[in-house]
């Protein structure tokens, strides 16, 4: 109801940006056609299908590594989580894996889960390579970005998973979809469950991958340092803005949890110009990229933000490393610590190369070849890079379904959207 | 005085006692982060920084208060949800913030807050008469939306300053400040519930045991609209986020 009158507030509050897509595309009845009110704001209620409040999930813990050590600072995050949600009967298993920086329990995910399990599926849900959980129990290198390896690492932990599951559910075959990151990696898991045959994938969905993670954190990076600007403070005095209007739409009545969807309900509530919502996803990004980046550079002794030898403890202020790692964009990851890591392990390996390694593009004959792998995203999704769109056309052909908006991946839960994803693993 | 608040008393100065030991044992004694100097930011001073000197001890207890959600607030509260249906769960939450609406009444007096005073005192004349003992909110609906006034935010518009930031044990992130009104709400609080109970019983053994029940169901009833938990926002920085949003959250609601 709250949300609803929100909606009612925006549209005339900000008549001229919103049409009813209903009106140019006839099917698609989707509300916003700029894609940054778009991402950010997602799906209102009324163009959602009616969907379960709540399905059956069950959380589990994972032990991926018997002799990794868990240090001190992390000891809240021992174990790898993971949920199941299970059918009564036998039936296919879709495998779901997050977005970056998000979680098992992240609202897109549960939105999947939602949909999926009103449709008869059993769903695993897996917390992206990017998160902190799975950073410090089941990344090999504890370098995350690395499509390959973390595609990996996911495929040790979707088998220990479904192991520690398999007499809870009953299952006749195995699917796999993910969103943005998630997508992305699971074109590299389908492509490595072909070696390892532990699932034999029917059905894969990608939904909204990034074609160049490269390309696209470049893209991400700009939205935040496009408003705040270059004078001296300017990110400072950015933050305090961030952090007050997020203080004052507050709701002890919401979860809470510091990744992207914490602050897009911000700046919901506060009605933000375009160049506001620009930087938002930009900073809502740099928020996860800094859980990841800290993380990372502790479970490594890299030292990278922490001094080497420093014991951080249970109750060691972190204050001065969230500042500082807050300042860090994607580039600065890539350049001071990514590719000089992965570059020490192969001497020969160029930036150019290893960019392109990142990429669906250096998979691309066999995403063209492979007829179970469907993919699906929006014509104005805002991590593509200039002609992207076009290389996911090409590659996918008929197995392409470009949605003419919804920004990144606001529309997940539009009922059409729901409906294709659906009848798509159905058929 | 009674029973209940006498014990109340005790916590608090045993709570209090806590804080000034725990205070004195945080060391200082690590490197500093290294520092990421933007080229184009060369005034950079620390973002997110607040007045937190006891950060050990408040660190020791947002870990204990994990514990004692994750082991039994928190089961507690499911199985009060699995046993009560949302509609009776919600006439309880109305029954307990109709009951202590009279700590908004006190305190928008003590802010001298006229509109807030005549808001408040409205809505638990209307919710106790026509919402039947407060089990219904129809206060509401007529205009008179709930407004939190504690006593913490009474002393921040007499001009009290935070002081420093403070996790109290199990009701979590406050500051010395909002800890004492904390403090002063529950004895306001405590007084009038046992005022209510003695209306309602006057055998002194059963009037006991249904302070303590309906304190216990408060608790619970409160937990249960909160849907936060512990190290679940999957930031190694959870600490300081909560910190730096409760502090500027109670600065906005100080100057509503």
């Amino acid at each position: 109801m709250k949300r609803l009158s929100l909606m009612v507030l925006w549209l005339l509050l900000f008549p001229a940006a919103v049409v009813h897509a209903s009106a140019t595309t006839g099917a698609y009845d989707y509300p916003f056609v700029d894609p940054y009110t778009a991402t950010v704001i997602g799906t209102p209620t009324i163009y959602r299908p009616n969907l379960p409040e709540e399905v059956p999930v069950k959380d589990y813990s994972l032990t991926v590594f018997e002799d990794r050590q868990i240090p001190d600072v992390f000891w809240y995050s021992e174990g790898l989580k993971f949920s199941l949600v299970p059918q009564k009967e036998r039936a296919p298993l879709i495998f779901v894996i997050a977005g970056t920086g998000a979680s098992y329990q992240s609202p897109k995910v549960k939105g999947l889960q939602r949909a999926f399990y009103q449709a008869g599926f059993s769903i695993i849900s897996i917390s992206s390579p990017t998160h902190m959980n799975f950073i410090v129990n089941a990344s090999t290198t504890k370098v995350p970005g690395h499509i390959i390896y973390d595609s990996e690492d996911l495929y040790r932990v979707m088998e220990l998973a479904y192991q520690k599951v398999a007499d809870r559910v009953d299952v006749s075959e195995f699917y796999l979809t993910g969103y943005s990151l998630g997508a992305s990696q699971a074109a590299f898991l389908t492509r490595l469950d072909e070696e390892r045959q532990v699932f034999n994938f029917k059905k894969v969905l990608m939904i909204n991958p990034a074609v160049s993670l490269f390309n696209s954190v470049n893209i991400i990076d700009q939205m935040l340092a496009n408003t705040v600007g270059d004078e001296p403070g300017a990110f400072n005095s950015y933050l305090g803005r961030v952090i007050r209007a997020f203080a004052t739409a507050f709701d002890r009545s919401e979860p809470l949890d510091f990744n992207e969807d914490f602050l897009y309900r911000v700046y919901k509530k506060r009605m933000p110009t375009n160049a506001a919502l620009e930087s938002l996803i930009g900073f809502s990004f740099r928020i996860s990229s800094s859980n990841m980046i800290f993380t990372s550079d502790v479970m490594n002794g890299y030292g990278l933000l922490v001094p080497p030898g420093t014991q951080l403890r249970q109750t060691t202020p972190l204050t001065d490393y969230l500042a500082a790692s807050l300042r860090i964009s994607f580039l600065d990851y890539y350049n001071r610590y990514f590719y000089p890591f992965y570059h020490a392990q192969t001497p020969t390996l160029t930036s150019e190369q290893m960019q392109r390694e990142m990429s669906l593009q250096s998979i691309a004959p066999y995403l063209r070849q492979t007829e179970k792998i469907a993919m699906m995203t929006n014509e104005d999704d805002l991590i593509l890079a200039p002609g992207e769109i076009d290389f996911l056309q090409d590659t996918f052909g008929e197995r392409a379904t470009i949605w003419p908006t919804g920004g990144h991946c606001g529309n997940m839960e539009q009922k059409d959207v729901v409906a294709f994803m659906v009848n798509y693993f159905k058929e | 005085m009674r029973k209940p608040l006498r014990i109340r008393i005790v916590m608090a100065t045993v709570l209090m006692l806590l804080m000034v030991t725990g205070g004195a044992a945080v060391a200082q004694d690590q490197p500093e982060a290294r520092k990421f100097t933007d080229p184009n930011d060369p005034g950079y001073e620390k973002p997110i920084a607040n007045y937190d000197p006891w950060e050990g001890f408040n660190r020791s207890m947002y870990k204990f208060n994990y514990g004692f959600d994750k082991y039994f607030f928190v089961p507690v509260v499911k199985a009060y949800q699995f046993v009560l249906p949302q509609v009776v769960r919600t006439g309880i939450a109305n029954f307990f913030n109709n009951l202590y609406e009279v700590e908004n009444v006190f305190n928008n007096l003590l802010q001298g807050n006229a509109e807030g005073t005549v808001n408040s005192t409205a809505r638990i004349v209307f919710n106790t008469t026509i919402g039947l003992a407060g089990i219904l909110d129809p206060a509401t609906p007529m205009g008179f939306t709930k407004m939190q006034e504690d006593f913490g935010q009474t002393l921040g518009v007499w001009g009290v300053g935070p002081g420093p930031y403070l996790v109290l044990p199990i009701l979590g992130p406050s500051s010395v400040r909002d800890g004492i009104g904390t403090g002063v709400d529950a004895a306001v609080g405590t007084v009038w519930a046992t005022f209510v109970v003695d209306e309602i019983y006057s055998s002194a053994s059963d009037r006991d045991k249904l302070y303590w029940g309906w304190t216990g169901l408060y608790y619970i009833s409160k937990r249960a609209g909160i849907p936060f938990r512990y190290y679940e926002t999957g930031s190694p920085f959870e600490y300081e986020y909560v910190r730096y949003i409760y502090l500027k959250y109670r600065e906005v609601e100080i100057e509503k």
